[in-house]
């Protein structure tokens, strides 16, 4: 895999045909400055012990694994082992891609620093980076994101980051992407665009795997030490693929381990109201990338559907297409109604509220469990907190009354 | 060269004067409309560009994605907008300008063959940087179809080097860092990007992106050897109380813009 990635110290544009740089010219200069940049000092120590002493001290890493004993029982499944990105400072792993990002950027001399959010988790861990490291930041945000993910809107804003609505489209993370890269073709001279997932045009797919690498670099450590054998399974939920691809990179040359990505099944495939991008989208380019999108046959691309904003996207990061397209990952999807009942048995069993994005990959337990054990102990990425998802699981669950 | 690009490369030359390209967005506010658009303008203008709508129009500002929006929410397909082409190909050369997963959905082959049958002389795709899109470019040759490079404020020097390698009829020169709709200052920074972009670019330059008056029509000719206006034209029919003020408001802009290039210096002929 590796020489797939590098070459000549170069950074990959392309994961097999997926990938590239589908982008307005104007920005082409600082995608290619920003490649020399993070390779710059992807291996400057000194870079590098800054980053490092804010993951251990500022974010809290290495996160623990922590073995689910609740979820075993629930779900009769000798060993679920979960990875606790939810104890991230800022309660999600977007954490670990924002303050590399926003660190470099800083390095960079730039003075502004914008993103797009979703659930607000990136927009949230951007905000928190850029704090601390004393740059500008505006975060777009799908209207209807701001309304169910209220509580990271007032956050975002607590931390001086200035939080943009965006009307256009139907106002969830696509629509918030279009905004930033607009912002980012505008005002490219002085800004970072601090992408949120593993998508994107490159280099950024490259940089925001190996920022969210350390996860899976921790797990696997964290899984022998207490195993002393690897995973059967990593199971984490795919909205862009970044907290995905953070934890698979590791085991991608384990072939004894299966790895499980799982997509927003919304309401259902056959409803149409869903964010399975990989199970049921066709290749084509959306944010500067080639990579498996959900479109009409003109090539409209589609709104999706997910209960989780965080999930709520048409499309994918490119590796995700290719490791799909190899078979080295098998994607699936849970819908919303799964996700939910996977979001209470683990707050019941465990005494943690997993984020609603996480809560996807979770439900692969209930429906899996019994194929899932028979081949070793399962790992499963929980990605975030959901103390963002009290007010929307609230009202699903008629808890708000 | 390929056909597509000789007959651009011709409209330059023949205009005597810079170069007038306005913008018809294809299907808004629907198909019939936008024909009749189309019409207007070309009793004008001396190439046309004829937009297909995309959902997530990258480049482009509130108004045009707007004008899209409506135009696919009115049932918009881009084989409709192709075939509108044929309507004025034979008199004035049309560039298709829409984003590359219209083209890559329809698959290359097919939608550069399309085109050429509508009369189509180029493609336009912005965001389809001159390192993407082998396959596309390869059908656009052998299907005779230009596929127009664009450049930018923030290319480097070498770079507009190999964006003027890939010219097949002129280049289209972004003039403001951002997106369409906003508006164009005519002022030293544009200046010293034509100069640099005329420096390493041998084909004619064509300024778009921001133009709104006749007055930046007449300052962007002097300048360079075609103008292009889009978001305007869109504005105005927006704003247009009935169909036939909307169509009229493109007739008047179009001559007047033609009126305001009258007397500057053309493009110099193709070597
Ligand atoms: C907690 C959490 N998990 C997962 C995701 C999905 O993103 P990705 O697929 O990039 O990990 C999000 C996105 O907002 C999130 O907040």
């Amino acid at each position: 895999m590796s020489e797939l990635r590098t070459h000549d110290g170069e950074l990959a544009s392309r994961y097999g045909e997926f990938g590239g740089r589908y982008v307005p010219e104007t920005v082409i200069g600082a995608l290619d400055e920003l490649t020399e940049a993070y390779l710059r000092h992807r291996e400057d120590p000194a870079f590098r012990a800054e980053l490092d002493g804010l993951l251990d001290r500022y974010v809290g890493r290495p996160t623990p694994l922590y073995r689910a004993k609740g979820l075993e029982a629930a779900y009769g499944i000798g060993r679920v082992y979960l990875k606790r990105e939810d104890l991230c400072h800022t309660g999600a792993h977007k954490i670990n891609n924002a303050l590399g990002q926003v660190l470099l950027a800083s390095k960079m001399g730039k003075k502004r620093i914008i993103a797009e959010t979703g659930a607000g988790q990136h927009g949230v861990a951007t905000a928190t980076a850029a704090a601390l490291l004393g740059l500008d930041c505006c975060v777009y945000m799908g209207r209807v994101d701001m309304a169910r993910q209220r509580l990271n809107v007032i956050r975002m804003r607590m931390l001086g980051a200035e939080v943009r609505p965006v009307d256009s489209g139907i106002g969830t993370l696509k629509d918030a992407l279009n905004e930033a890269i607009r912002d980012w073709v505008t005002n490219v001279r002085d800004t970072h665009y601090v992408i949120g997932t593993a998508a994107g045009p490159a280099p950024y797919p490259e940089i925001v795997a190996e920022l969210q690498s350390v996860i899976g670099d921790e797990a696997r450590e964290q899984m022998l030490s207490e195993e002393g054998r690897l995973p059967g399974t990593v199971v984490a939920c795919i909205g862009g693929g970044s907290n995905a691809i953070g934890i698979f990179r590791a085991f991608l040359a384990d072939d004894g381990v299966a790895l499980v990505g799982v997509e927003a099944g919304g309401e259902g495939i056959d409803s149409g109201r869903h964010g399975a991008s990989l199970g049921h989208g066709q290749p084509g380019v959306l944010h500067g990338m080639y990579s498996y999108l959900l479109q009409t046959p003109d090539g409209q691309v589609t709104e999706p559907h997910s209960i989780s904003a965080g999930l709520d996207y048409p499309g994918v990061g490119p590796e995700h297409s290719f490791l799909r397209d190899t078979g080295r990952v098998r994607y699936v999807s849970a819908t919303d109604a799964e996700a939910l009942t996977a979001f209470q048995a683990c707050s019941r069993a465990e005494g943690i509220i997993p984020a609603l994005e996480s809560s996807h990959a979770l439900a692969l337990l209930a429906r899996e469990g019994a194929e899932l054990d028979r081949s070793g102990p399962v790992l499963v990425c929980l990605s975030g907190r959901g103390d963002k998802d009290v007010d929307a699981v609230g009202v699903a669950l008629g808890l708000d009354d | 060269m390929t056909d597509g690009g000789r007959r651009i490369r011709a409209a330059f030359e023949d205009a005597g004067r810079p170069l007038f390209m306005p913008y018809v967005m294809g299907g808004y506010p629907d198909l019939d409309a936008s024909a009749a658009h189309l019409a207007a303008a070309a009793r004008h203008a001396d190439l046309i560009e004829l937009g297909i709508p995309f959902s997530d129009p990258l480049a482009d500002g509130p108004t045009i994605q707007a004008a899209g929006q409506r135009a696919l929410e009115a049932g918009a397909h881009p084989e409709d907008v192709i075939e509108m082409a044929a309507a004025v190909a034979g008199d004035t050369p049309v560039v298709l300008m829409t984003y590359v997963n219209i083209v890559l959905s329809a698959g290359p082959r097919a939608f550069m063959e399309r085109a050429a049958r509508a009369g189509v002389a180029g493609v336009i795709l912005p965001d389809l940087p001159i390192d993407e899109g082998e396959d596309l470019r390869d059908q656009a040759r052998r299907a005779g179809i230009s596929v127009i490079p664009l450049a930018a404020p923030t290319t480097g020097d070498r770079r507009l080097a190999a964006i003027g390698e890939r010219a097949d009829g002129f280049v289209y020169c972004v003039a403001v860092t951002g997106v369409t709709g906003g508006e164009v200052q005519v002022d030293d920074e544009l200046r010293g990007f034509l100069g640099r972009a005329r420096a390493q670019i041998d084909a004619p330059l064509a300024v778009g992106f921001g133009i709104r008056t006749p007055a930046h029509v007449a300052a962007i000719g002097a300048i360079a050897d075609g103008v292009i206006v889009a978001s305007e034209l869109i504005r105005r029919i927006g704003a247009a109380a009935t169909p036939e003020a909307a169509e009229a408001e493109v007739e008047d802009f179009c001559a007047a813009a033609v009126e305001a290039l009258r007397g500057l210096a053309p493009a110099a002929p193709s070597a």
